[in-house]
C-alpha cells in the first residue's frame, strides 16, 4: 500500500509540474497505476544495467525511466583500440533501443538538469519534471574545475579522451596528423581515476600502431603516481617491448598546461608535445552535487554496500565510478555492472518491504590490450563483510595474467560484446 | 580425483537449510539468482552467451560444478576462471550452478 500511496503522490506531483508531457504517463490517465516507478539518472554500464534488471527482474511490475543525454551507448572499454586504429568507434557503439522494445524501459535523450531527493523529483531539461519512488543515479565522472590551470575549455586543443564518444575521434585524428618523429604525451592524474589500467593500456596501443607506421615517434608516459596503478609487472613488461618509442615517467605532477603550444608544465620539468592527452583529476559526475549529496573529499559518494543507497540520501541508489570506492575496488564498466545488480536487487526488496540480500556479492574483470591482438587481464571478487559493513576482496582469489597472450585478446573483445549485451541487450 | 558427490549434497544441503532457515523466504529465493548474476559480465544475461563466452544457462548442475572445482584446484587450464572461482565459497557456487541448471538454454 505504501508503494501505491507514494506513486499516486507521485503522480500528482508530475501532474502538478506544468512541463510533463501526458503520453510519459500515458495509461496512468485511465487507471491509476499501482506500480512503483524508478527513475534511472545515466545509461551508462551501470544505470543501463540497472535499468534492464529492475525490469527483468520486478517481470515489468516496476516501471523505469532511464535519462542518458546520448543517443548512442559508447564503450570506454575497448575505446583505445580505436585510438590505435584497430576499431571504429561505431564497433564500440550500441543503441538504447532494446532497453525500450526487449524490457520496456522508458528511454529519455536528455538531460537531468536538477534533482529534488526531498519531493523525490527529477528535472529535466526538455522533459519536464519526473516522480520517482527510487532513484538510481550512475552519472559517471565529472572533471574538476580548474584542477589543472591553461586546461579548461581547451579540450579540443589537448583532449582527454577519457569519455569515449567525440573525444576518442578527436585524439585519434590527432595522432594520425602527428608526423613520424612527433611525440605523444599522455598525462595521468593521482589515484582515485576512472580505469586503472586505462592509461598505460593506451600508451602500448597507441604505440604498437606507431610503431608500424611512425617509428620515429615517441611517447611519453607522465604519471602523477609514483608507480605504474594497475598490472605492473606485465605493464612495465609491455613498456620494455616499446623500448625506444615509450619512455614511462612517474612522479609526473601537472602544474599547468599552455594550449596554444601543446606544452605541459610538470614540476620539474616541461614537456612540449606534438599530440597532448590530459586526463584531468575527476569527481563523482557533477548532478551528483546537484542532487544534494555530499561528497567525500569534494570527490566521491560514499553509499550503503548494501542497498547502494546514499549516506545520508534515502532512496538515492548510487553506482559506479562516481563512488567512493571500498577496498581494492577498481572504478570500472564491469564493477558498475555489478553494483547495478545489488542495487536493483535491494531496490525491488525495498519496495517489497523486504530486508536486503545481507551478503551481495561483486567481482571485476579487467582486460587491457597491450597492442592490437595480445591481452592481459586483472580479476578480484569482492564478498560483503558483515563487520567492515563493505566488500572486501578474497584472499587468494583474483589475480594477473602469466602474460600477455592472443587467447585472452579474444576473450577481451568477447567479454566487451557480453556485457555490452548483458546491459542493452 | 576427489569425488565431487560429497560436495554437492554438502552444498545441497545448505542450500536448503539456507532456504528453510531464512526468515524471509523471497530472500533465499533470490539470493541465487543475485549470485548468478555476477557471472553475466561475461557469461551472458541469465548465462545465455551473447558469443565468445561459455553459456552456463541449462547445463546440468554437476557437469558446472566439477568445472568449477577443476578450475579452483587448478586441474582445468584457465586463463582467468581458476582466479575467479576462489572468490566463491562452495555453497555459493552451489546455489549459482543450481540456478543456471534450472534454467532453459534458448532464450525465453
Amino acid at each position: 500500500m505504501t508503494h501505491r500511496r507514494s506513486l499516486l503522490k507521485g503522480l500528482a506531483a508530475a501532474a502538478a509540474a506544468t512541463a510533463v508531457p501526458a503520453s510519459l504517463f500515458g495509461c496512468a490517465t485511465a487507471t491509476p497505476r499501482a506500480k512503483a516507478h524508478v527513475v534511472v539518472v545515466g545509461g551508462g554500464f551501470g544505470g543501463a544495467t540497472a535499468a534492464k534488471y529492475l525490469r527483468m527482474w520486478s517481470r515489468g511490475e516496476v516501471e523505469v525511466t532511464l535519462i542518458e543525454r546520448n543517443t548512442r551507448f559508447v564503450s570506454c572499454p575497448v575505446s583505445n583500440l580505436v585510438l590505435g586504429g584497430y576499431r571504429e568507434l561505431a564497433d564500440i557503439s550500441v543503441g538504447y533501443g532494446n532497453l525500450g522494445t526487449h524490457w520496456g524501459v522508458r528511454v529519455i535523450t536528455d538531460d537531468a538538469t536538477a534533482i529534488d531527493t526531498a519531493k523525490r523529483t527529477v528535472s529535466t531539461a526538455h522533459h519536464g519534471t519526473l516522480s520517482y519512488d527510487r532513484l538510481v543515479l550512475s552519472p559517471g565522472v565529472d572533471f574538476i574545475p580548474n584542477a589543472v590551470p591553461g586546461l579548461e575549455g581547451n579540450h579540443d586543443q589537448i583532449p582527454h579522451a577519457w569519455k569515449a564518444g567525440p573525444q576518442t575521434v578527436l585524439l585519434r585524428k590527432q595522432l594520425e596528423a602527428m608526423p613520424d618523429g612527433g611525440v605523444f604525451a599522455i598525462h595521468i592524474p593521482k589515484v582515485p581515476y576512472r580505469c586503472p589500467p586505462g592509461p598505460y593500456e593506451r600508451a602500448c596501443v597507441v604505440a604498437s600502431h606507431l610503431r608500424r607506421s611512425k617509428r620515429r615517434s615517441k611517447i611519453l608516459v607522465l604519471d602523477s603516481n609514483p608507480e605504474i596503478q594497475s598490472k605492473k609487472a606485465l605493464f612495465t613488461k609491455a613498456f620494455e617491448g616499446y623500448k625506444g618509442l615509450v619512455e614511462y615517467v612517474p612522479n609526473s605532477e601537472l602544474r599547468a598546461v599552455d594550449a596554444a603550444s601543446r606544452t605541459a608544465e610538470l614540476e620539474f620539468d616541461r614537456v612540449r608535445a606534438d599530440v597532448l592527452n590530459v586526463i584531468p583529476p575527476m569527481r563523482a559526475g557533477n548532478i551528483a552535487t546537484r542532487a544534494g549529496l555530499s561528497l567525500v573529499n569534494g570527490r566521491w559518494v560514499e553509499v550503503d554496500w548494501l542497498t547502494m543507497e546514499a549516506k545520508g540520501t534515502p532512496g538515492v541508489h548510487v553506482l559506479g565510478d562516481a563512488l567512493l570506492a571500498a577496498p581494492a575496488m577498481p572504478k570500472s564498466g564491469h564493477m558498475a555492472n555489478q553494483h547495478a545488480k545489488v542495487a536493483a536487487a535491494a531496490i525491488l526488496n525495498l519496495l517489497a518491504g523486504e530486508a536486503p540480500n545481507p551478503a551481495p556479492v561483486v567481482m571485476n574483470t579487467c582486460y587491457s590490450f597491450v597492442d592490437g591482438q595480445n591481452v592481459i587481464h586483472v580479476a578480484s571478487v569482492h564478498q560483503f563483510d558483515a563487520a567492515k559493513r563493505q566488500p572486501m576482496p578474497v584472499e587468494g582469489a583474483g589475480g594477473v595474467s602469466a602474460a600477455a597472450n592472443e587467447v585472452e585478446g579474444r576473450h577481451a573483445l568477447a567479454w566487451a560484446a557480453n556485457i555490452w549485451a548483458d546491459m542493452l541487450a | 580425483m576427489k569425488s565431487i558427490a560429497p560436495l554437492l549434497a554438502l552444498s545441497l544441503c545448505l542450500a536448503v537449510a539456507t532456504a528453510a532457515d531464512a526468515a524471509d523466504p523471497n530472500l533465499a529465493r533470490n539470493l541465487a539468482r543475485n549470485l548468478a548474476a555476477t557471472c553475466a559480465g561475461c557469461h551472458g544475461t541469465d548465462g545465455r552467451s551473447a558469443g565468445g563466452m561459455a553459456s552456463l544457462a541449462g547445463v546440468p548442475q554437476r557437469a558446472l560444478m566439477e568445472k568449477l572445482r577443476a578450475f579452483r584446484a587448478g586441474e582445468q587450464p584457465a586463463t582467468i576462471m581458476h582466479q575467479i572461482a576462489k572468490g566463491y565459497s562452495d555453497e555459493q557456487l552451489s546455489l549459482i550452478t543450481a540456478y543456471f541448471a534450472g534454467l532453459d538454454a534458448r532464450q525465453p
